[in-house]
């Protein structure tokens, strides 16, 4: 049944991925300043919207593993946090590619960008500190703690344009930038097959996740003989 | 007109990179899934073996 939805999550985000490149890259003109470049916010920025809803999600699933101590928490909060990690990387790339045309550089340590870079490598640090412990109570409490803290850099980075001088473009969503309808709409057309393809990668990260649960029971049924 | 074109060369680089960074993720995440199966199936081999072997000694011992 699972099996069956993914793939038609898969069918639907590709319809919409296969329609949303052809509206932008053959219906929506090149923006006056910027040129054609500017369609990379259409993935840039569903892509970091995507990284932080995963974030969100991880703290929430953090929480409620520090109030009930049910494992199947954990796994949650360690699959959605490594799905948030995969967006927020493709969200970092796309920026610096944008950069490059834009500011002439690769990187610059902006605020938005540095608080961006920072969080992720906060993320990353998380599901490393989850390799490096063995105990599996241990490693839950310890990253469901690190997770909780570590999402108080989210509303640093959405806030950074706003409360430091930046060259990051301001936000076009509830901030001061601003963008034609046609424009502004796909950035949230495309959001959809996004969100559908991080949906997928959480339900095969899940699967994983119940694997190395039965995994590590046969493990230790082995090493008790 | 070089400018337009240096323009449409580096989104397609940015689109190129957004896909593969998901398409080395989702690799990633095949491999991994093999490797789990792989070690969950013989493990359940191996256990399979020592409850035989713990049967039969049982067994031999009455």
């Amino acid at each position: 049944m699972r099996q069956k939805v993914m793939i038609g999550m898969a069918a639907v985000a590709a319809v919409l991925l296969a329609r949303d490149l052809y509206v932008m890259l053959l219906k929506l003109p090149d923006e006056a300043l910027q040129g054609a470049i500017y369609r990379i916010i259409f993935f840039h920025v569903p892509a970091a919207w995507t990284a932080f809803l995963c974030f969100f999600a991880a703290m929430i699933a953090s929480i409620l593993y520090l109030k009930g101590r049910n494992l199947k928490y954990d796994a949650f909060a360690a699959a959605v946090t490594e799905v948030g990690l995969a967006f927020g990387a493709a969200n970092l790339i796309t920026g610096m590619i944008w950069g490059r045309i834009i500011w002439g550089i690769w990187w610059t340590w902006d605020p938005r960008l540095t608080s961006m870079l920072v969080g992720w490598l906060i993320y990353a640090g998380y599901m490393m500190l989850r390799r490096a412990i063995e105990d599996p109570t241990e490693r839950a409490r310890l990253s469901a703690v690190l997770s909780v803290f570590a999402f108080a850099d989210v509303p640093i980075i959405f806030f950074s344009i706003k409360w430091w001088r930046t060259q990051h473009p301001q936000p076009v969503v509830w901030g001061g930038g601003s963008m034609d309808p046609s424009m502004f709409n796909m950035l949230f057309t495309n959001w959809v097959p996004l969100l559908l393809l991080a949906g997928i990668f959480l339900m095969i990260r899940m699967r994983q996740e119940q694997n190395q649960r039965e995994l590590d029971a046969l493990r230790r049924y082995v090493h008790a003989f | 007109m070089e400018e337009t074109t240096r323009n449409f060369t580096y989104l397609f680089y940015g689109l190129l990179a957004a896909w593969t960074v998901l398409c080395v993720y989702v690799v990633s995440l095949a491999a991994r899934d093999r490797k789990t199966k792989r070690e969950l199936d013989r493990l359940k081999m191996m256990v399979e073996d020592k409850e035989r072997e713990t049967g039969a000694h049982g067994a031999g011992m009455r």
